[in-house]
């Protein structure tokens, strides 16, 4: 007899998931203008969850007109009243995060383990940090009275569905803007929710509007004259036609991009620690991150032990069914995803980089990747310089402190980046030398909503989280 | 001009600054610089896209050492240039009293306030991380702190219609802080910035950290928006339309925009363009035994 | 390091051949390592190269650990495998040999009600009350373990602690748990620590003919070696203070004496494992770990079994290798293995208090 581990998935009974979903829009459900509709999928199993809404532009210019409207009143509210909506939110969020985490994970694939454990304690903290900013702004550094910028226009990604939608709505509304926001395609469920969440908030209408779409949607979105600011996490792909669809406007923008970002061991690591840091840094939400440590930069003299135990952690990475308890690594988010994952993964190959993963089974149906990782990786390779957004793993050494500074910045993003070393002084020499706008040291993927959020060149500008996310949106 | 019963001035050949150097122009072409009357004052050089480029290069060389120096370092540095430009400053009054049609005493008060600008920006060298920098008090044990960093090449497209003071309002503070700039001088009124260059070159400040370029700046910012090696734009010498164009271009590589405004150049300048070319660095570490 | 040390003695051990810590060829391997422990500087050396401990990323992969979700059958195996890891302590002053006989009847049959529920590992008590328990145990197969060498405090010179050793041996203890000099080890006299657990490893020999029922006469007593973390404080000594042990020859490294605030907890006991992990590679030796103290609880119970699994893997999982030194735990064991049959919970009036 062996220990193994009994399923243990948590309930489905705890979220209710309609058969279809309008769009969220001044206050009500309506559907979209010409009545599209398309559905969304839970990836791990394939099966199809429910129907919504896509938005037209006809809808967006309703939305942005209701927030317009909106606007008027709710930036007019004595901040400590805003406070107190915000509160509001985020108490209900922690009364109902339970409901979420579920809901999280059947849209979009990732662990309860995680959904439950970072997603919505994060999403709830995200909502209380902000709430107490907002009758604090005369104290936040931006001079006295600082004013919102009036309407924002908010595109998420999938990875972090509520999260994301938390980073977004709570600064916005705590400095005293209105918002439209746009989900992403395949993970729009938590949003619409998140409306309930307002309903039960008593937020007044119009004050957020969500918008479910794809593409088209939030491009209507982020080119509506009548919006002030556009905050978008996503691809530096559409940042970057997003910054064009901009340019010559008065209007606001804040880009969080893409990343490939170094975690550099060093010899005087604490191994077992580093090793839980590089799997935190790739396998955490199925590598699907912005700031995942996707290039592992190891120095040379440890390089042969630290892969050892790097593998050996790896084959006890339990990769299945994200309701379950035990699972560490859910399923990739879509068919789409999953295609790049497994083309930029074949590149690795071909172009000779040595492919490992543990044995593990993966599910029949749904969208699934086994861990991986890569050695004998060079700054050439493409699974080296592009961002893979899988859990895939590039493994590179180093010799010198200065050799590992430079191959970490040799990249066109700036994201984020990880050290690993007991010598204070060697850490802090290399903090000051990384390019990349949040850096782990000793730790990996940890955030919090006091902590600034935001990368260096390709990697977009503007940040999210703490006092420097207020900056955002108001008009200094 | 000079008196025919005096002695003959000798003139200035002015000429580009660029990695710490003065080179003429690559395309050897000059143009012609008059005051707002008309009359000629010298010859410009009339900078080509290569000289943009090489300017980019001298300014990324620049950047690992001025971004590495000492806040305090940077400062004096700075404070120094004040002092030199104090020394000059009849020189600066001439020129911008010519450049801008001014009497001598209104460009007087022109060149006074640059001056004090750049001592007002060079003080903030080693507070701007303590204005814009934090300690967060994030839920666990960890030690986390943002500070803000150079982001590092800025172009820069002075402004066209104050020579000096406007030149002066956008340089200081690019580079206080640890950027290196590309800097493109009004386009008709070159000659205080291409003055200022000789500042710059006797004021311990490295080659390369602030670059001068004149000529036509449609013509050069267009490769300066677009280069993939420059880390931000600031726009405020271009008009609507041109703006518009370089900020696309400025998309490719997600430079950092800063947006023309409409000018008052004498009023409270405020933090705005020194907190613009900045990064937001936040670093986290445990805290344990 | 300890790494740079697994490559350079893998061709001598003739990796991955295990050998017990307690077995004959242990010794052998441990000689491969001889170069380290050869005087104090060596030592010094070797345990200071150890890779650091991040406090807060260990504490972090043990709190995860700690989330595992233990059902139903994975539940029912994890609480019985619980029950037969048991070291079913009482070190009271108080102790009788009525109380110690009590707790032996209760480590042979755990649950009155219910045979199949598994026996304990073993009866742990001071030297005095050896004899009592082994006799009071006869031929169960459950040990008899004893403290000594000054147990709790260690504060004895250490003639007396091998008497206190050899008493308990003669007694017919099959295991003795003795506590380090933790003065000596946080004044950094390591060789001196590592000199007293290799005295105590030879005090545990048995002369030959002395009877130990189960595996036959003549076989030592293992050796647990209690290193008192909550008063070691550091991981970075834990994980110094465990090589020292095992290059000593320790059987089992163990956390506490249960007799101080802060006895066995998770992140300690995941880095002894990480750390008798780590020998083993670089050794071949497999050698035991038991948390005592502050385990209450089967919830606590089982997060303790998902490290091992998770660290050690099955070789790990069993009462050779790994035990649990507690009192009160082996009671919630029996209520909860109560409720997976009935389907009921249980409640204290059905579990005997011994």
């Amino acid at each position: 007899m062996t220990f193994d581990y009994a399923p243990a998935p948590e309930s489905r009974a705890v979220v209710d998931i309609a058969p279809s979903y309008g769009l969220f829009l001044d206050g009500e459900f309506v559907p979209a203008s010409d009545g599209k509709v398309f559905k969304t999928v839970s990836p791990s199993t394939e099966e199809v969850l429910s129907e919504v809404a896509q938005a037209s532009a006809e809808d967006v210019d309703r939305a942005v007109k209701a927030a317009r409207k909106a606007f008027e009143k709710w930036s007019a509210l004595p901040g400590a009243e805003r406070a107190k909506y915000l509160f509001r939110i985020a108490r209900i969020i922690q009364e109902r995060s339970r409901e979420l985490a579920v809901l999280e994970s059947l849209d979009n694939g990732k662990p309860i383990r995680e959904s439950r454990d970072a997603d919505l304690p994060l999403v709830a903290a995200h909502f209380f940090y902000y709430a107490g900013w907002a009758d604090k702004l005369d104290h936040a550094g931006y001079g006295a009275n600082p004013r919102p910028l009036g309407v924002a226009g908010q595109v998420i990604p999938w990875n972090f569905p509520l999260l994301m939608l938390a980073w977004k709505i709570a600064p916005a509304l705590a400095t005293g803007n209105t918002v439209v926001l746009k989900p992403a395609e395949t993970t729009p469920l938590s949003a619409l929710f998140f409306a309930d969440i307002c309903r039960q908030a008593g937020l007044p209408k119009g004050v957020v509007n969500i918008l479910t779409g794809d593409g088209s949607t939030g491009a209507a979105l982020v080119g509506h004259p009548d919006i002030d600011k556009v905050a978008f996490t996503g691809s530096t792909e559409v940042g970057k036609a997003i910054a064009r669809t901009v340019a010559g406007t008065d209007k606001k923008v804040t880009l969080e991009l893409g990343g490939k970002a170094a975690n550099i061991v060093f010899d005087d690591a604490p191994l077992d620690q580093a090793v839980e840091g590089i799997v935190n840094g790739i396998f955490f939400n199925q590598g699907q991150v912005c700031c995942a440590g996707s290039r592992l930069l190891v120095q040379e003299s440890v390089a042969e032990e630290l892969l050892d135990a790097l593998k050996r952690r790896m084959r006890t990475l339990r990769v299945g069914d994200p309701l379950d308890k035990n699972t560490d690594i859910g399923a990739i988010n879509s068919a789409e995803q999953l295609a790049r994952i497994t083309a930029l993964a074949e590149a690795g190959e071909a172009e000779g980089a040595e492919r490992w993963s543990p044995s593990c089974e993966l599910p029949d149906s749904g969208y699934w990747f086994a861990p991986t990782l890569f050695t004998g990786v060079t700054q050439a390779h493409r699974i080296a310089r592009e961002e893979i957004f899988g859990p895939v793993l590039s493994v590179l050494t180093f010799r010198t402190p200065a050799e590992a500074v430079e191959k970490a910045n040799n990249t066109p993003y700036g994201l984020s980046a990880g050290i690993w070393t007991e010598k204070g002084s060697r850490m802090l020499w290399t903090a000051d030398r990384l390019r990349a706008g949040v850096i782990w040291s000793n730790t990996f993927n940890k955030f919090d909503p006091a902590s600034p959020f935001g990368g260096y060149k390709e990697s977009g500008y503007g940040r999210e989280g703490g006092r420097h996310g207020l900056e955002a949106y108001l008009n200094v | 001009m000079s008196e025919l019963t005096g002695r003959l001035a000798v003139f200035k050949t002015y000429k580009l600054y660029v990695g710490g150097k003065f080179p003429r122009s690559e395309s050897g072409r000059v143009y012609e610089v008059t005051d707002s009357k008309g009359t000629w004052l010298a010859n410009a050089p009339l900078a080509s896209r290569k000289d943009a480029r090489d300017a980019v290069v001298a300014a990324r060389k620049a950047f690992g050492g001025w971004s590495g120096a000492t806040a305090y370092n940077r400062g004096q540095i700075l404070y120094r240039v004040a002092e030199m430009l104090e020394g000059r400053r009849d020189q600066f009054v001439a020129e911008v009293a010519a450049a801008e049609g001014l009497s001598k005493a209104k460009a007087a008060a022109q060149v006074d306030a640059a001056i004090d600008r750049w001592v007002w920006y060079a003080g903030w060298s080693d507070k701007v991380a303590q204005i814009a920098g934090a300690a967060n008090p994030v839920a666990g044990p960890y030690f986390n702190l943002s500070s803000p960093e150079p982001t590092g090449v800025v172009a820069v497209l002075a402004p066209q219609d104050s020579s000096f003071l406007g030149l002066v309002s956008v340089i200081a503070p690019a580079i206080v802080t640890g950027n290196t700039a590309v800097v493109v001088a009004a386009e008709d009124a070159p000659l205080p910035a291409l003055s200022l260059a000789e500042v710059l070159a006797t004021s311990d400040l490295p080659g390369g950290v602030v670059n001068l370029l004149s000529g036509r700046t449609a013509e050069l910012a267009a490769p300066l928006a677009a280069h993939q090696d420059v880390n931000a734009i600031d726009l405020a010498g271009a008009d609507a339309d041109l703006a518009k164009d370089l900020e696309i271009a400025a998309a490719d590589n997600l430079k950092r925009v800063l947006r023309p405004t409409p000018p008052n150049w004498s009023a409270d300048p405020g933090t705005g363009r020194l907190l613009t070319f900045l990064e937001t660095k936040t670093v986290w570490h445990p805290k344990g035994t | 390091m300890t790494w740079r040390y697994a490559r350079r003695y893998a061709p001598l051990v003739t990796m991955p051949i295990t050998v017990p810590a307690y077995g004959k060829e242990a010794a052998g391997r441990l000689a491969s390592m001889a170069d380290v422990t050869a005087d104090d500087g060596a030592l010094r050396r070797f345990l200071h190269g150890l890779p650091g401990v991040d406090e807060v990323g260990l504490q972090a992969r043990a709190a995860t650990l700690g989330t595992r979700s233990i059902k139903t059958t994975a539940k029912a195996y994890a609480i019985d495998l619980a029950i037969s890891m048991i070291d079913l302590t009482t070190l009271e002053g108080a102790d009788t040999p009525g109380k110690v006989r009590a707790l032996c009847a209760k480590g042979v049959h755990p649950d009155p009600t219910d045979r199949t529920a598994p026996k304990v590992a073993a009866i742990c008590v001071y030297p005095d009350m050896v004899a009592t328990a082994k006799e009071a145990l006869g031929d169960s197969g459950i040990h008899v373990a004893s403290v000594a060498t000054a147990f709790p405090a260690g504060r004895a010179a250490l003639p007396v602690k091998l008497a206190d050793t050899r008493d308990a041996v003669a007694a017919g203890a099959d295991e003795i748990d003795m506590v380090i000099d933790r003065g000596a080890f946080l004044s950094g006299r390591y060789m001196d620590v590592f000199e007293e657990i290799k005295a105590v490893k030879e005090a545990c020999a048995r002369p030959g003919g002395t009877s130990r029922s189960e595996t036959g006469g003549g076989s030592a007593a293992h050796l647990k070696v209690i290193f008192e973390t909550g008063e070691l404080q550091t991981y970075d000594n834990v994980r110094r203070v465990s090589w020292l042990a095992m290059l000593a020859g320790a059987d089992f490294i163990k956390t506490s004496t249960g007799k101080v605030a802060v006895n066995a907890t998770p992140p300690v006991t995941l880095l002894m494992l990480e750390a008798v992990r780590d020998f083993h590679a670089a050794t071949g030796v497999q050698v035991g770990v038991k948390p005592a103290g502050g385990i209450r609880t089967t919830k606590d119970a089982i997060k303790y079994l998902v490290m091992v699994n998770e660290t050690l893997g099955e070789p790990w999982l069993t009462a050779d290798w790994f035990r649990f030194g507690a009192s009160s735990l082996l009671n919630d064991l029996l209520m909860q293995r109560q409720k997976l049959s009935s389907g009921r919970y249980s409640g204290p009036d059905y579990v005997t208090v011994d």
